[in-house]
């Protein structure tokens, strides 16, 4: 019983379907069940994926309930206080062994026929054991199946199902940077975040659009005129819906090749807080001392500033304004379930949470001013793929093709316009997957595509 | 706040009566303003310092549910746990025109059902203030295919005014977890 992937799609068909060389892909990859069931095989067991965070699972014994691709995972805490995820599947006839979504238990128990594993996995009760299973079953054969690979970065937890997956850091590679600005300490402090809440809806959508939507596709700022004519950041000036805190940085939209992607700032080296949280003075006083502490903390690293990215394949985040972390679940070809953990430093007064949570409601998610419009265009964009016509014709990724790179703004591929360069780079990185490569194409590191990375 | 227990019925004589209708005319007339889309008018029926609160449901374990199972006003994350300014930025943004997610826009019938009169101050005769409890079934048609149904409880703080009432709490307990939607476009 292998775990490897098999390539579902002839590599002639991927390679005509994703042409990011000349900035074409195929509207299949958004609609056809041969391409959501090729990715489920071939990038969710190989990728790591996003699965919850410490701060959900602070004691032994706790467990959030998550998901990886389209299985249902458990995140634990086991009684010695180790981390695991595990398939949310009994080993017996392959019952849901919790569900609840969240809490603190010493055995998950099978509804079904009553197996129980410990909180590290292992199966232990199994009724009637001695009489109808002795010499036959033998339990240390039978634990929950376990990701093969878990990593612990900073509070957020990530996992992959191939054994053969490299480190977590070198999947992340340079965009770790990236990831730092969202899960630091305001102030500079390395980590300490915590989760306040999770999002789940379900949304008719390919998966693709929203990553992509977070790669940088800073060109889609008209869909949202509507909330900036009104107004809703933390202060709530008109032409806003989030603070202007890069006033003057200059942007950046970076790729890395293992496939993640962002548009972030880069600040001059003398540059000053910009007043933000205008309509809470106190608000506003915390976040100035966060930024100078920051500033002396990072010194010439605190000139990056992040805004918002995608960490190859499905995992979104908003690094500053509403700090978040989102996984975008495939359930079908055009249905997607959105899951969204809001971060805020842990150790941050509470009525800095409040302010906080209060504009992350109202920015993000199905109930978000701003975030409501996405939907719309990722709903529309999947349904309107769909006709047999539509499909004929390739979605256009042709922006800043020829705009050179700069090469002093670091690690990456870092444009200084708008451009597809982001998405280019995530679909070739995304058809490696298709293919079945080794992790060294995977990670950008062989010839063939170092040469596609050298665009 | 939605398990607020309703008052025995002893007490209950022709100004309670009169007052339950008074409160379903106001709730009737409410959710009409909602369906006919005249979201100004609407708002002009929030109180200033209203509270409009939905949290998430969370499947947990019997025996927590009074604790655990719905997220909580003034804590974390909900759907919505917003005030007025927040409602009026949202009936600014729908009247913007280009708020793509309601425009064009959506097709809405709110249904109000199952109301109680769970509390009255100081009397029924002279009511100054009223916690009364409702069933909401709200249908979503939007563009061709789109359709979405919100049902569940909600439980309303209303204060007089004049000769009319406002909304000063509303919290509504949605029927779902996962939410099956893909916006939460619409006002409940």
């Amino acid at each position: 019983m292998s775990l490897l992937p098999q390539a579902t799609i002839d590599a002639a068909r991927i390679a005509s379907d994703i042409d990011p060389d000349r900035g074409l892909v195929s509207r299949e990859i958004f609609v056809s069940p041969e391409y959501h069931r090729a990715e489920l095989e071939t990038v969710f067991t190989r990728a790591w994926l996003f699965v919850g965070h410490e701060s959900q699972v602070p004691n032994p014994g706790d467990f959030f309930v998550s998901r990886m691709g389209d299985g249902s995972v458990i995140l634990c805490r086991d009684s010695r206080g180790d981390v695991h995820v595990f398939l949310n599947s009994c080993r017996h006839r392959g019952m849901k062994v919790c569900r609840y979504e969240q809490g603190n238990t010493s055995l998950f128990i099978c509804p079904y026929h009553s197996w129980s594993y410990t909180t590290d996995g292992k199966l232990q009760g199994v009724p009637l054991y001695r009489v109808l299973y002795e010499g036959q079953l033998d339990r240390e054969d039978w634990s929950l199946i376990e990701v093969p690979k878990l990593a612990v970065y900073k509070g957020t937890v990530w996992a992959s199902w191939d054994p053969e997956a490299p480190e977590f850091h070198t999947y992340m590679g340079d965009a770790i940077a990236h990831l730092d600005q969202v899960l630091d300490c305001r102030d500079g402090r390395p980590g300490g975040s915590e989760v306040i809440g999770v999002h789940k809806w379900v949304f008719p959508s390919n998966w693709k659009f929203a990553a992509e939507n977070f790669l940088g596709d800073s060109y889609h700022n008209p869909s949202h005129r509507s909330v900036d004519m009104v107004g809703m950041s933390p202060s709530a000036k008109p032409g806003q819906r989030r603070d202007n805190e890069y006033a003057k940085a200059k942007r950046i939209w970076v790729g890395f090749p293992q496939g993640h992607g962002m548009t972030a700032g880069i600040a001059p080296s003398d540059n000053v807080y910009e007043p933000t949280y205008a309509q809470h003075p106190e608000i506003d006083e915390y976040f100035r001392h966060c930024f100078n502490e920051r500033k002396r903390r990072l010194g010439e690293k605190a000139r990056l500033l992040p805004l918002v990215g995608n960490f190859f394949p499905n995992t979104s985040f908003h690094g500053r304004q509403p700090r978040s972390l989102c996984v975008w679940h495939p359930h079908s070809p055009t249905e997607t379930e959105g899951w969204r953990f809001f971060l805020v430093d842990a150790d941050a007064p509470a009525a800095v949470k409040d302010v906080l949570r209060r504009y992350y409601m109202r920015y993000s998610g199905p109930a978000g001013m701003t975030e409501q419009d996405d939907m719309e265009n990722w709903l529309y964009a999947t349904a309107a793929s769909k006709g047999t016509v539509a499909r004929r014709y390739p979605l256009n990724y042709q922006m800043s093709m020829d705009a050179p790179n700069a090469t002093d703004l670091g690690p990456g591929q870092v444009a200084t316009q708008m451009t597809d360069q982001t998405p280019r780079n995530f679909y070739r990185a995304y058809a490696r997957y298709l293919r079945g490569d080794a992790w060294a194409s995977l990670l950008g590191h062989d010839q063939h595509t170092a040469r596609e990375a050298a665009e | 706040m939605s398990d607020v227990k309703e008052r025995p019925a002893s007490r209950r004589g022709l100004a309670w009566y009169e007052l339950k209708q008074d409160i379903e005319d106001f709730l009737y007339q409410e959710a009409d303003l909602l369906d006919q889309r005249r979201f100004k008018e609407w708002l002009d029926l929030l109180a200033e310092d209203l509270v409009y609160f939905m949290p998430i449901r969370r499947n947990v374990k019997f025996g927590q549910h009074a604790e655990k199972e719905n997220t909580r006003q003034g804590e974390g994350i909900s759907w919505f746990d917003e005030d007025k300014w927040t409602l009026g930025k949202r009936v600014d943004q729908i009247l913007t025109g280009v708020h793509y997610a309601e425009e064009p826009l959506s097709r809405v019938t709110h249904m109000v059902s199952n109301v109680r009169l769970l509390d009255v101050s100081p009397s029924a005769e002279d009511p100054e203030q009223v916690t009364v409890g409702c069933r909401f079934l709200v249908y979503q048609n939007r563009v061709e295919y789109e359709n979405y149904t919100f049902i569940g409880r909600r439980t309303d703080t209303l204060r007089r005014n004049g000769s009319s009432w406002l909304i000063a709490r509303r919290e509504l307990i949605l029927e779902q977890n996962v939410l099956l939607a893909k916006n939460l476009s619409i006002f409940f």
